[in-house]
């Protein structure tokens, strides 16, 4: 990796990061304008399939930018993706859930924080809702996602049951 | 015999590296409906409504709401050393883990078993986010007024694909004021 991507990686990432309200997948599109207008270091569909590929991989759904930095500066480039990306808006949580201990209890806190909480679970099956739109290519992708649902809503028996079963399920019937 | 409930658990540092960790491999669609599982049903360390307003918190602040929680769970339970420690090892294994699927899937991607599994894993997975959601809702009993904010949230991001940003700073508002006048009515 060179000097110049490294810091490239650096400033292209972390200030994205800083406007990244609402989840780092959130800033989908800003990453896409660095990649590949930018900086032209992969074409549409290779953005795609490493979007793709992260979304498949368990973890923070923000582990993409790691792929891109793979792509242009191996491992290396693939940590200082990562950390331009998290380093910054972690310094800012930490900070803020400082403040947070200090003024616990508080009645305007604990206003903001119940008024929030609706917002965070309607993003929650809001991020369900997409991923059901882009694995359901046919009734059986359907099936799964809504037998999955239930098994999880209606159920205390661990989801990792439902995730071997569609893997099987992959193989058997896709 | 009383029937109050246990007392809940306090995690050590360990703990924290070793759940954290844990949510991260297993966090298939995203990490928060697993983090969710993890603490509140199998660790017991918060209440559902503790994790949502966590999260909640989480995705007002920049960057992935996700880490965002992470760090203030860490930090509520161990400060500093908390707050370093769960988000490391949050990203570590699944970080590890990418980079050998990237040489992996160079080789194999194109394979359809892969794919199938792939494609399988990911619908139930689909599921498994939704279905945390409708668990979150039925346990937090949210008043009227703050269940109409989390639709609204659901129907701008989940239908109309209404950029984050503006469907968390626009709602947030409305979901404060709700929250204002069911805590004031107390």
């Amino acid at each position: 990796m060179t000097a110049t991507i490294f810091w490239q990686l650096v400033f292209g990432f972390g200030a994205i990061s800083l406007v990244s309200v609402g989840g780092g997948i959130a800033v989908l599109p800003e990453m896409h304008r660095l990649v590949v207008d930018v900086h032209g270091w992969m074409t549409d569909a290779d953005f795609a399939q490493r979007f793709a590929l992260a979304q498949a991989a368990p973890g923070p759904n923000i582990l993409v930018v790691g792929l891109f930095g793979w792509h242009v500066g191996g491992v290396l480039g693939m940590l200082t993706a990562v950390l331009a990306m998290t380093l910054p808006t972690s310094m800012l949580a930490f900070g803020f859930s400082r403040l947070r201990t200090r003024l616990a209890g508080r009645f305007w806190l604990r206003v903001v924080e119940r008024g929030l909480v609706p917002i965070a679970v309607g993003l929650i099956a809001a991020s369900g809702l997409i991923l059901a739109q882009g694995t359901a290519t046919g009734w059986m992708p359907a099936l799964v996602t809504a037998a999955s649902t239930l098994f999880v809503w209606r159920t205390d028996f661990s989801p990792l049951w439902v995730l071997v079963a569609g893997a099987l399920l992959g193989i058997a019937l896709f | 015999m009383t029937d109050e409930p246990p007392p809940r658990p306090v995690p050590t540092l360990l703990d924290l590296f070793l759940t954290y960790g844990k949510i991260g491999l297993i966090g298939f669609g995203g990490i928060n409906a697993w983090a969710r599982r993890v603490l509140v049903e199998e660790k017991r360390w918060l209440t559902d409504q503790e994790y949502a307003e966590t999260l909640g918190l989480g995705q007002v602040l920049p960057g992935p709401n996700a880490l965002n929680a992470s760090i203030m769970v860490g930090d509520r339970f161990h400060g500093a050393a908390g707050a370093i420690v769960a988000p490391g090892a949050m990203f570590g294994g699944p970080l590890i883990l990418l980079a050998g699927l990237a040489m992996f899937y160079d080789a194999y991607g194109e394979v359809p078993v892969v794919k199938a599994v792939l494609a399988g894993i990911a619908a139930a997975a689909a599921g498994m986010v939704i279905g945390t959601a409708a668990k979150m809702t039925q346990k937090i009993r949210p008043p009227p007024s703050l269940l109409a904010v989390g639709l609204c949230a659901l129907v701008a991001a989940g239908l109309f694909r209404v950029p984050l940003p503006y469907v968390v700073l626009g709602l947030a508002p409305f979901g404060i004021l709700a929250a204002y006048r069911v805590l004031r009515a107390k």
